[in-house]
């Protein structure tokens, strides 16, 4: 504790100084490497330093925050300011899929795709309006804590242990999966060696001082994963001419791809072999597809993934740790602002990245041009070594067509720099940007897993007489058990990233939304009730999530795989409803209790200490 | 600080109809525009087609906003009532 205190007042308010100097120190990291490079260093040199220097600075600041006391370790002390906990957040929220695959997703998938970016901002309306407030008026150190006090009883607290760790476990595997990708990409490792190398540093960030440690790395993984997607972007709309403030001016870009597309056939062309894993572009850029069912669609999909986000316990426990719930309320507001940084950048990264490779006015136009000029490309050659890419003359005409072209669409994000031509240090920024989102997810889960099984479970109902010292080496311990359990899991690569990530929410949704929402806005719910809402609605989700997924089941109203969570949130919520009012209304205590959540003012519903 | 029942209903009834209104709004830009966006992309804004940008970039930006004024007016809500926390 001899450099910072990591409490108290001084520390507050050295934070914007701190921070700053880190960022200055970042930049300056960032154009030492361009420096490097420009004396000739290697790609593969810049890709390690670039991973192993950051690391190192998640992993010491992760070590000074460590602590042996129960407030520091579930909630940060409480002193976290709204600025501060919007940017831990940010990175808590925004995943290896966000960083890595959105914007490829919606390069392939055009304005379907953008369904996932409308949910993934708008969920912090549902956030802000319905719960964070209250449950920080609470003041418990989890979500199921939250349920356990609201409606009494273990069985209840049980129950939202579960839910939770199903929702989180899926989640965490596919972010250790993309943080092990990353690491075994940038350091040149196998991937099974990667999973757990990128295991090591997410615990390291978390083991020794729990929320306290994981809020300040995280402010440091969105300082440098803003960075890194923001500077391609950015200099790609220089470079093609839209002026340095590519979302406010990139509308003339999404006009002049829709221009090119009926020459270059996009959505008339189909491929003609198909290549496992890769695809070509099929789908029209802005063009929404006609009809009820597309818009339908899209609106399901925006739905899960709001109702998924209020209900995510990792997320919600962030505003755990404000000082005040006026706090916590701004920092909801200052979540979404930098969330909405990147996801307002993302269709522009696809749009700047579409257009250079079809353009035929730019210098970085492949379709259309010879396949022997394509071929030559170093970033062709390099991405197909890998598999990632294939170029396949199917018509002979050696002319590269649209259907001529097979990309994986994850890979957008990460090979677009090279595909502008920009320096071989812009995609170790990249990569490094995309471990810190991952590796900041991952934390953000496993925490809220091993936080709820040792606070709720281990505490709350097997010992509750254990000293905070045995409490928190609980804690930790879970954390390794957990950790190595999510890494095992990613090792066999069950499913790809996106498809986890969305049935995180759907089983998010599933079981918690309702009986959070309606333990502040419904006096009448009650402790069955409540039990119910969160069995029945898991249930229900997994079942047809299994049926529609595995078991042939022809899906409801177009409600896929990865919109199971609109079911199982609806039999949650009916069977809340029913059951509470089948059973006897709660106690006097209890609703006085639910009177006093809705005022600011006042002592928190759990004492403070305990 | 007395509260009576009165007061803790009225001050419940604001903070409710707050938090329906901007669930209003919520529900417009989440979905309604979305449903329309073929229609919507007919229209030049910027540049951009009208449909993409909501999807893209306008109902974002609106969410935005929309959380930092619920902010205010929430607080100032709070404060009228007189069940606003202290300055720290």
């Amino acid at each position: 504790m001899a450099l910072f205190s990591f409490e108290g007042k001084d520390f507050v308010q050295n934070l914007p100084k701190l921070y700053g100097f880190y960022t200055g120190g970042f930049l300056a990291f960032f154009a030492l490497m361009a420096f490097f490079e420009t004396l000739g260093m290697g790609p593969d040199m810049i890709g390690i330093l670039f991973v192993l220097f950051t690391i190192a600075i998640y992993a010491l600041i992760g070590v000074l925050s460590r602590t042996m006391q129960v407030d520091a370790y579930y909630v940060a002390g409480r002193q976290v300011p709204p600025v501060f906990n919007g940017m831990a957040t940010a990175a808590d929220w925004m995943s290896g899929a966000s960083f890595v695959a959105l914007a490829g997703g919606v390069f392939m998938g055009g304005h379907g795709y953008l369904a996932f970016v409308v949910g993934w901002t708008g969920g912090y309306v549902l956030v802000a309006t319905l719960m964070a407030p209250y449950l920080r008026k609470f003041g418990c150190y989890t979500v199921p804590d939250f349920i356990g006090t609201r409606y009494g009883g273990k069985v209840a607290r049980l129950s939202a242990v579960l839910v939770l760790v199903v929702a989180s476990f899926t989640y965490v595997t596919a972010q250790i999966n993309a943080t092990g990708t990353i690491a075994a990409r940038a350091l040149n490792i196998p991937f099974e060696v990667g999973v757990w190398f990128g295991l090591a540093g997410i615990l390291v960030c978390s083991m020794l001082g729990g929320m306290r440690a994981v809020t300040w790395t995280q402010v440091a993984q969105y300082i440098v994963l803003i960075i890194a997607y923001l500077i391609p972007v950015f200099w790609m709309s220089i470079v093609q001419g839209f002026g340095p403030l590519p979302q406010i001016s990139y509308g003339p870009a999404v006009a002049r791809i829709m221009e090119l597309e009926p020459m270059v056939g996009v959505g008339t062309l189909t491929a003609q072999e198909s290549i496992r894993g890769l695809s070509t572009l099929t789908t029209l850029h802005a063009t929404p597809q006609e009809g009820a069912m597309a818009a339908w669609r899209f609106i399901t999909l925006a739905m899960c993934m709001m109702v998924g986000t209020a209900s995510l316990p990792h997320i919600l426990m962030r505003y755990f740790t404000t000082p005040s719930i006026r706090a916590a309320r701004n920092s909801v507001a200052w979540s979404l602002f930098f969330i909405f940084l990147l996801y307002f950048t993302a269709p522009a990264l696809a749009t700047f990245s579409k257009l250079q490779m079809l353009d035929p006015n730019l210098p970085t136009a492949i379709i259309g041009q010879p396949i022997e000029d394509v071929l030559a490309l170093e970033w062709i050659q390099r991405w197909s070594a890998i598999g990632m890419l294939a170029v396949v003359d199917s018509n002979g005409d050696g002319i590269l067509q649209i259907n001529e072209f097979f990309i994986r669409p994850d890979i957008i994000v990460l090979a677009t720099p090279e595909m502008a031509g920009l320096p071989y240090v812009i995609s170790g920024l990249v990569a490094a940007g995309g471990l810190a989102a991952a590796m900041s997810t991952a934390d953000g889960l496993l925490l809220a897993m091993a936080n709820a099984i040792s606070h709720d479970l281990y505490y709350k109902i097997i010992d509750p007489k254990a000293e905070t010292r045995k409490r928190l080496l609980v804690a930790r311990f879970l954390l390794v058990i957990i950790g190595a359990g999510g890494a095992l899991v990613a090792s066999l690569q069950l499913t790809g990233i996106l498809g986890a990530v969305a049935w995180a929410f759907c089983f998010a949704m599933s079981g918690l939304f309702f009986p959070l929402v309606l333990g502040v806005w419904w006096k009448r719910a009650n402790r069955p009730g409540a039990i119910a809402g969160m069995l029945v609605g898991l249930a229900v989700g997994s079942w047809y999530l299994y049926m529609v997924y595995a078991g042939g089941m022809e899906p409801w109203l177009g409600l896929d795989h990865l919109r199971f969570g609109i079911v199982g949130a609806a039999a949650s919520v009916i069977a809340m409803v029913v059951v509470s009012l089948m059973t006897k209304e709660p106690d006097a205590e209890t609703q006085a209790m639910v009177d006093e959540v809705r005022l600011p003012r006042g002592e928190t519903i759990i004492p403070a200490k305990q | 600080m007395t509260f009576d029942a009165a007061q803790r209903e009225a001050y419940w009834s604001r903070t409710r109809n707050l938090m329906i209104v901007h669930l209003v709004i919520w529900f417009i830009f989440s979905y309604i525009v979305h449903a329309f966006a073929v229609p919507l992309n007919n229209i030049s804004f910027f540049g951009w087609p009208l449909g993409y940008y909501f999807a893209a970039q306008g109902s974002l930006a609106i969410f935005v906003i929309q959380l930092f004024a619920f902010n205010f007016q929430q607080e100032k809500i709070n404060r009228e009532f007189g069940v606003a926390e202290e300055d720290e």
